[in-house]
C-alpha cells in the first residue's frame, strides 16, 4: 500500500508497534516456512530472484524480505510506535501512538487477521498439571516437556506442529475439526502454481456466491516442507499420531470429550480436495497442458481407526501439554471508530471501509481469493489506493471550503 | 447449472430458507430456539408423548397439529412393544434429520433427487443398562447410516450432499457431542 501510495504522491506514514515485520519476527514457530513458494511472493515493482523459485522462505528469510522491500521502496516506516487509539477527529481520524499523536485524512487497517489466537473456553476446565499453549506461544519441542501433547486443530499450523513433536518423540494426539487438505505438489507443478495459473486465488469477492462464508474456510492444510513433500493426516497417522474427533468438551474430571464426527471431517476434506483437483485437471485440459505436465493422480482417502476415541482422561493418558491451534481473530482494542459487526471483525465492502476514509488490508477474502496471500498484497493495494486518491480528491473540495 | 435452477423441485423452499438466514443474521434474538415435548407415563415401560409448541421468533408458536408418540419396549424385554423403543426414535431422529438436510443442501445445489432410503442401525451392548458391567457404557457404542440415493448428480456430488448434511444436521450433532442436561424433579 506504501508504494501505490508513493505511486500517487500521497503523503502517508507506517507505524509499526516493533520492527518492520514484527509479528513474524515474534510471534512465530522457528521451523515454520512460508506456505507459499518463493516465486509467489509478487510486490508491486519487487519479487523474488534467487535461485530457488520453488522452495519455501524460513522464518528469516521472510523477515528479510519484508524488511528488504520497506528499504526497496523507503517506505517511511515509524518503528517502535504503538497505535493506542484512532478515532474520529475533525475531517479525518486522530491516531494515538505511544509517540505522540497524528491527524490524518485517511487511515489503512493492515494490522492483520491474526494478532490474537483464539483459544476455546473450555481450556479453562484443563486439569491444573497440563501445560496450554498456542500456535502462536509455540516454538520449539524443547519448550514442550516429554510425554504426551494434545494439539487442537488440524489446519496448517496444527498438522505442523503435529508432525513436528512427534518426531521429536513426543505421544501426540491431534483433534480434528473442519479443514481442507491439499497436495503441496500437484502434477509436478506447486497446487499454488495451480491455483495461481487456474484463476482460483484471483476469484474476486463480488463474483462468489457467499462472501461470508467464503471469507470463513479454513486455510489450506499446506505445509512449506524443504523437500516439498505433502503433510496431510495419513502422513500424520504413519508417524504415529493418533487422530481424534474435534474436542467438544472437558468435564469437570479432567476427561476431554471428542466429537462422534471425525469420518465426516475426513470425508469432507477429502471430497473438498478432489473438487479442487478435477478443476485444476479441467483446467489443464482447456488449456493444453495436458501433455506437458504429469498425468493425474489422487491421494488415498484419510484413514480413520474403526471407532477413534470419544474421550481421554488427560492426566492418566499422560497428556503434559495442550496446545490450541484452533486459529486467530484481529485486535481491533485500539480502533474507537463504529465500524465492528458483532463479532468484532471490521464491516467492510472490499477492504472499503464503512467510514469514510478508512481501508482495510490483509485479511481473508478481502477482494480476492489471494487477498491474506504476501502475493495478495499488491492487487488489493492497487485497487484500494485507486480509491482512497479519489476520496482524498472528492473531500478536497470540501474541506478547503 | 443455473439452467437447471428452475426445474429442480425436491419441495424444499430454499429461497424461504436462505431469507430466513439473512433475517436471522439481523435479528440474532429471533434464531434462539426452544423445542418442546410432553411425555406421560401410562403402565410398565409404556409412556405417551406429545409435540405441540415450541418457541421461536421471538414468540411461541403453535402447530395445527398435536403429534403423538407411544413409546415402550419389545416383548423380548417383556414389554407390551406398544411403541418403538426410545433409542429407536433417536435414530429416527438422526435419519430423518440428514435426510431432510440431504433434500434442502440438493435443492440448494440444483440436484433433482429421485430417490432417497436410508437404513441405520445402533450397536448396543446391553450389559451397560442392565448394569452388568460398569465399564459398557449405556448408550450406544456406534451408529452405522448407509443411504441409497438416486439422483441427477455424479457420485462424488451425491457424496458431498451426504456430507455436507451430516456437517449441517442438529440431531447428527446432538449425537456426536456431549450436550448438559439438568432433570429437575416437581
Amino acid at each position: 500500500m506504501s508504494r501505490c501510495l508513493a505511486e500517487r504522491s500521497i503523503d502517508h506514514v507506517l507505524l509499526e508497534r516493533g520492527e518492520v515485520a514484527h509479528s513474524w519476527r515474534t510471534e512465530r514457530w522457528d521451523s515454520l516456512r512460508l506456505l507459499t513458494p518463493n516465486w509467489q511472493s509478487r510486490l508491486p515493482g519487487f519479487s523474488y530472484d534467487g535461485d530457488d523459485p520453488d522452495g519455501y522462505r524460513s522464518l528469516p528469510e521472510v523477515v528479510d524480505f519484508i524488511a528488504g522491500y520497506a528499504k526497496a521502496i523507503s517506505a517511511p516506516v515509524r518503528t517502535h510506535t504503538t497505535v493506542t487509539s484512532v478515532r474520529d477527529a475533525d475531517a479525518g481520524y486522530l491516531v494515538r501512538t505511544n509517540r505522540g499523536d497524528w491527524r490524518c485524512r485517511t487511515v489503512v487497517l493492515a494490522s492483520g487477521a491474526c494478532n490474537i489466537a483464539r483459544v476455546p473456553s473450555l481450556a479453562a476446565r484443563l486439569p491444573a498439571s497440563v501445560a496450554s499453549l498456542t500456535a502462536q506461544s509455540y516454538r520449539n519441542p524443547a519448550q514442550i516437556a516429554e510425554g504426551g501433547v494434545l494439539i487442537v486443530g488440524a489446519s496448517s499450523s496444527g498438522t505442523q506442529i503435529a508432525n513436528e513433536l512427534q518426531r521429536s518423540r513426543r505421544a501426540v494426539t491431534l483433534s480434528v475439526g473442519e479443514h481442507i487438505r491439499a497436495p503441496r505438489v500437484y502434477r509436478g507443478r506447486d497446487l499454488e502454481w495451480w491455483m495461481d495459473a487456474a484463476g482460483v486465488l484471483d476469484e474476486r469477492y463480488d463474483q462468489v456466491d457467499d462472501i461470508t462464508r467464503a471469507r470463513r474456510v479454513p486455510s489450506l492444510q499446506l505445509a512449506g516442507t524443504p523437500d516439498r513433500s505433502t503433510l496431510d493426516l495419513n502422513v500424520l497417522t504413519d508417524a504415529g499420531v493418533r487422530l481424534v474427533g474435534r474436542l467438544a468438551g472437558v468435564t469437570e474430571d479432567g476427561k476431554a470429550q471428542f466429537a462422534g464426527s471425525l469420518r465426516n471431517m475426513c470425508a469432507m476434506s477429502d471430497l473438498k480436495m478432489r473438487r479442487l483437483l478435477d478443476l485444476i485437471d479441467e483446467w489443464a485440459r482447456a488449456n493444453g497442458l495436458d501433455h506437458a505436465v504429469e498425468p493425474p493422480d489422487r491421494l488415498p482417502p484419510t484413514r480413520v481407526e474403526e471407532a477413534p476415541p470419544l474421550g481421554m482422561d488427560l492426566v492418566k493418558s499422560g497428556i503434559k501439554t495442550v496446545i490450541w491451534a484452533t486459529g486467530y481473530r484481529p485486535d481491533y482494542s485500539w480502533l474507537e471508530l463504529p465500524v465492528l459487526d458483532r463479532k468484532g471483525y471490521v464491516t467492510h465492502d472490499g477492504g472499503i471501509v464503512c467510514s469514510p476514509g478508512v481501508y482495510l488490508m490483509g485479511m481473508q477474502f478481502l477482494r480476492r481469493r489471494k487477498s491474506a496471500l504476501i502475493d495478495g498484497a499488491g492487487d488489493d493495494a492497487r485497487e484500494l489506493s485507486a480509491h482512497l486518491a479519489a476520496y482524498l480528491d472528492n473531500a478536497a473540495p470540501r474541506l478547503s471550503a | 447449472m443455473a439452467d437447471s435452477s428452475s426445474t429442480v423441485d425436491n419441495g424444499v423452499h430454499v429461497q424461504a430458507l436462505l431469507d430466513a438466514r439473512d433475517a436471522l443474521t439481523k435479528a440474532p434474538q429471533a434464531a434462539q430456539f426452544k423445542w418442546r415435548a410432553a411425555c406421560e407415563w401410562k403402565n410398565g415401560t409404556h409412556s405417551h408423548s406429545t409435540v405441540e409448541s415450541f418457541y421461536g421468533l421471538g414468540e411461541e408458536q403453535h402447530r395445527k397439529t398435536t403429534f403423538k408418540f407411544d413409546a415402550d419396549h419389545p416383548e423380548v424385554f417383556a414389554s407390551a412393544d406398544k411403541g418403538a423403543t426410545p433409542v429407536e426414535f433417536v435414530l429416527v431422529g438422526l435419519a430423518s434429520c440428514l435426510t431432510a438436510g440431504i433434500a434442502a443442501v440438493a435443492q440448494n445445489r440444483n440436484i433433482q433427487l429421485k430417490s432417497v432410503t436410508a437404513t441405520i442401525e445402533g450397536d448396543m451392548d446391553l450389559a451397560g443398562i442392565l448394569g452388568i458391567d460398569s465399564e459398557v457404557r449405556n448408550g450406544f457404542n456406534g451408529i452405522t447410516v448407509k443411504y441409497k440415493i438416486d439422483a441427477d448428480a455424479k457420485q462424488e456430488d451425491i457424496e458431498a450432499l451426504v456430507a455436507q448434511s451430516q456437517k449441517r444436521s442438529a440431531v447428527y450433532d446432538i449425537v456426536t457431542n456431549p450436550t448438559n442436561v439438568t432433570v429437575q424433579v416437581n
